[in-house]
């Protein structure tokens, strides 16, 4: 069956069951392969985008559920908040393995998105559902803080 | 893997002899593997006049008239920051500007990529840096030598007048970058590798510092490549059932309903199972959905993990194989009126690497092109060919990222990888992906093994150990591998019993013994391999005699430590930065110390956990690393994080059970990794060191796990002695 999807501000047409996860659509019907595939259950937040502006488990999600939603992949992120958690991501050398990382760079910015400041405890209950085996989770923390000041400068700035 | 031995200070100056010896019995070493450089470029590439390529230098450098150094890195990146490192050693001698510097994994060739400390091309054992750092540097120099050669016969001056500085080589007023030289310099001999000299250590200028790849690899924005990722035109996806029992087989299976699912494609049997291809992933384990199979259990494993662990304690309460022997610890044993003992418990533990196995194949006749994170060239290359039938050099394997490995991905029976091929061989010419979901990655193996250990110990009028025995029983990682001719000798597989052998404290007399029960769980290293359960025991227990002998732990230590000054000066730094002794702990805190030595490199590690009713949190971990010349500290210290990371999961949660031969654990939520609610906060230091870099992937891993059972000692007054941790 065919589904109109809104990916990344484009409208896409795809032809497939109406109960493949989204995850499977963005990767392997639309070459999006930023989002990663980990755990199929929602358990990891490797496969996280946004919809509608809040942080996503995609594996989980049906693309018929999708449809009429504003869907952002890692390839779409364009919010001063993504530019802030990016150039802190590199900055601070927060990727090791890195498969996790586009999961952890979409909760993150999700959440600077609805909360400029956000406490160590705002961010463990925020991050907590993504998992890094390589436990780069200080880095991912201090990143989140970096990115926190970045933006609030820019903002103040503008 | 014991290559401490393997590891002599070697900073600028010819190979020492002991790795000399240790290449002599690697099959396929050669003398300019021996000396890490047989790098001669290929002539073709070499007198090749085409002005936009990258000029082939050696086997590791070449340089692009639009002045990019690529740098061909023989490891796997898997986290371990193999890219930048190696990356750094050669840009140093090359005297390249550091963001002109790109890299790309080296294609399978072990003659040109032969890891230095194995004989074979392959990522392993914390060996990456150890075993390239000298290779890397006179990659870089003798680059550098061919582009000051070629400047000198362009300006006819003397080589020995010529500068190179941050990829600009001058003389006089005259200048050229990499670039300009690199037809030239691609055309010039190479140098004869023992007449390059290398930069002291006082004259590094990139080595030591936190450089980061100017060139990113995509990490933070989702463009980096992995398994996963290939996408190739044609390709099919394929999932397999595999026998929920290890062991079982196919007896019979019905494909007609996963057949009659839209967009499956195919269905077979395989050695492993029965295959389902699709033209997408989720498609293909719907169809596997719709099998049904019977299964020949006939030679399956089908005890349960408790079955096995009883069968380990009563093994421990007997007598094993001699590891190693000092004096005579039974006699002094069962003479002393006051023996401490203690029996340790370790689950099987699965990798949980982020990125579930996978593997990309395409075969055509008898050659067969692979892409994926390709951590053991060599053995999945030979592996393949005989599959196949064919020679090694029909084999080509294309290296991408790889999402994670902590040992997984080099299986010693190439599993997933030959799994695939076997898939893609059905299919002549088609590429397959064959992708693991989690419950199959978390399923069919391979574990760290399961183990027992039971440690007996007398005390001195001091209160110092007089005599310590140890018993191990527990599966052999390297009985049946190609590596067990190497690694097992007289019976012992050193990996069952390094850390515990070797032993770092002072105890007059020793004995290790060891059992080897065969069963069909499959089983392979974890990050740090036998370190894993060894320094728990050896940290856990010795914290128990200083207890029984009224010592503080860390003074109780340094006395057993006087003849050896690097564990002593690596534990006492992490103790005075963690303010043992000096800062005090609120109410309710423990405090705990270990310290370890794997893979050539000391670590110590102090915890401080918080206890509320019988639950408990790691607040807080002071490490210290003595690795070495830290080449790239940050990495360093990143490396340790990630070891204290995945060492306190398995301290905390991890464990695979099995029921009755079937594993009880399918995905993250019954296989409980750390999470970021539960890591605490991390500060490393680095010893300052002019020796050669030693391991940092996995030494830190060992001590964080005794750390924490000591720490819940201090508050309990109790050895905890099973993994993963439990206060009630």
């Amino acid at each position: 069956m065919a589904y109109l999807l809104t990916i990344n501000g484009q409208s896409h047409e795809v032809d497939v069951e109406g109960d493949m996860p989204l995850l499977w659509v963005v990767r392997d019907h639309l070459n999006l392969t930023g989002t990663k595939f980990g755990c199929g259950l929602a358990q990891c937040g490797a496969c996280t985008v946004h919809v509608d502006g809040v942080a996503t488990r995609t594996c989980v999600l049906s693309v018929a559920d999708s449809v009429g939603k504003n869907i952002t992949t890692i390839e779409g992120l364009q919010s001063q908040q993504a530019m802030a958690v990016q150039q802190a991501w590199v900055e601070l050398q927060v990727p090791q393995c890195g498969y996790c990382q586009s999961g952890q760079v979409m909760s993150a910015t999700a959440l600077l998105e609805q909360n400029s400041n956000p406490t160590d405890a705002d961010i463990d209950a925020a991050m907590s559902g993504n998992i890094c085996r390589c436990g780069t989770y200080p880095r991912i923390k201090a990143g989140i803080k970096m990115a926190a000041v970045q933006f609030e400068n820019a903002a103040g700035a503008a | 893997m014991n290559i401490r031995r393997f590891l002599k200070t070697e900073i600028n100056g010819p190979v020492d002899n002991s790795r000399r010896s240790f290449l002599k019995i690697t099959a396929g070493s050669t003398a300019g593997l021996m000396l890490g450089v047989s790098f001669t470029a290929s002539s073709a590439s070499a007198q090749s006049a085409a002005t936009d390529a990258a000029m082939e230098m050696n086997a590791f450098v070449s340089i692009s008239p639009d002045n990019v150094v690529k740098v061909l890195i023989k490891h796997l990146e898997m986290g371990q920051g193999v890219y930048t490192g190696l990356a750094t050693c050669v840009a140093e001698e090359l005297d390249a500007e550091w963001g002109q510097v790109v890299c790309e994994h080296a294609p399978a060739d072990t003659a040109k990529y032969a890891n230095l400390l194995m004989g074979q091309q392959g990522t392993g054992g914390s060996t990456a840096m150890a075993n390239s750092f000298m290779q890397m540097r006179r990659a870089g120099a003798a680059a550098r030598a061919m582009l000051v050669s070629a400047a000198a016969a362009q300006w006819q001056v003397p080589a020995g007048e010529i500068t190179v500085r941050e990829g600009v080589v001058s003389h006089g007023n005259r200048s050229a970058t990499f670039g300009e030289l690199a037809v030239a310099a691609a055309q010039q001999p190479a140098p004869d590798v023992t007449s390059l000299t290398l930069k002291t250590p006082d004259a590094f200028r990139l080595i030591g510092r936190d450089n980061t790849l100017r060139k990113d690899v995509g990490k933070h924005n989702g463009t980096a490549i992995y398994t996963q990722d290939v996408q190739l035109p044609g390709m099919l996806t394929a999932v397999v059932a595999h026998s929920p029992r290890f062991g079982g087989k196919v007896k019979s299976f019905d494909a007609s309903a996963a057949l009659a699912r839209k967009g499956v494609q195919h269905v077979f049997e395989i050695d492993t199972g029965v295959a389902v291809l699709a033209t997408d992933y989720w498609t293909a384990t719907k169809g596997r959905e719709l099998l049904t199979i019977e299964w020949d259990d006939s030679a399956a494993e089908t005890r349960s993990s408790s079955d096995i662990l009883l069968q380990y304690r009563e093994l421990v309460d007997t007598v094993g194989v001699v590891a190693e022997s000092h004096g005579n610890a039974d006699a002094t044993l069962s003479r002393a009126s006051d023996v401490e003992e203690l029996v340790f418990e370790y689950p099987y533990l699965a990798h949980a690497q982020m990125e579930p196995m996978n593997c990309v194949a395409q075969v055509n006749g008898d050659a067969a092109e692979m892409w994926y994170g390709c951590q053991s060239a060599t053995g999945d290359q030979a592996a393949i060919a005989r599959l196949l039938g064919t020679g090694t050099e029909n084999v080509k394997i294309n290296t991408v990222f790889a999402g994670g490995g902590f040992g997984r991905r080099a299986n010693p029976a190439s599993d997933y990888v030959l799994e695939a091929v076997r898939i893609a061989r059905q299919l002549q010419g088609t590429p397959v992906k064959l992708v693991w979901s989690r419950e199959d990655d978390m399923q069919a193996g391979y574990y760290r093994p399961a183990y027992v250990h039971k440690l007996a110990a007398s005390l001195d009028s001091n209160g110092k150990p007089a005599a310590i025995q140890i018993r191990i029983a527990g599966q052999s990682i390297m009985a049946g591998t190609s590596m067990a001719a190497m690694m097992i000798s007289n019976g012992i597989d050193n990996t069952s019993v390094e850390g515990l052998t070797e032993f770092s404290y002072e105890v007059p007399e020793r004995q290790v013994e060891l059992h080897s029960p065969v069963n069909g769980i499959p089983v392979q290293w974890w990050r740090s391999v036998g370190h894993t359960h060894t320094a728990f025991s050896k940290e856990v227990f010795i914290d128990a005699l200083a207890r029984k002998a009224g010592a503080d732990p860390v003074e109780y230590r340094l006395e057993l430590l006087k003849n050896n000054p690097r564990e002593t000066a690596v534990l006492k730094l992490a103790a005075e930065k963690a303010g043992w002794g000096t800062k005090v702990l609120p109410a309710g805190w423990g405090r705990g110390v270990a310290v370890h030595t794997s893979f050539g490199s000391t670590v110590a590690e102090i915890v401080d956990v918080s206890v509320q009713g019988n639950t408990f949190k790691v607040e807080r971990v002071v490490a210290a690393i003595d690795c070495g010349i830290a080449v790239n500290p940050n990495i360093v210290r990143a490396q340790v994080e990630s070891a204290i990371a995945y060492g306190l999961s398995a301290a905390l949660a991890d464990e695979v059970t099995l029921t009755d031969g079937n594993v009880d654990q399918t995905n993250f939520h019954t296989y409980r990794v750390l999470r970021m609610n539960a890591m605490p906060e991390v500060e490393t230091h680095i010893v300052p060191s002019t020796n050669a870099p030693s391991g940092v992937g996995e030494p830190g891993t060992p001590p964080i796990a005794p750390a924490v059972a000591n720490a819940l000692a201090a508050i309990t007054g109790r050895a905890f002695t099973r993994l993963p941790l439990k206060l009630a």
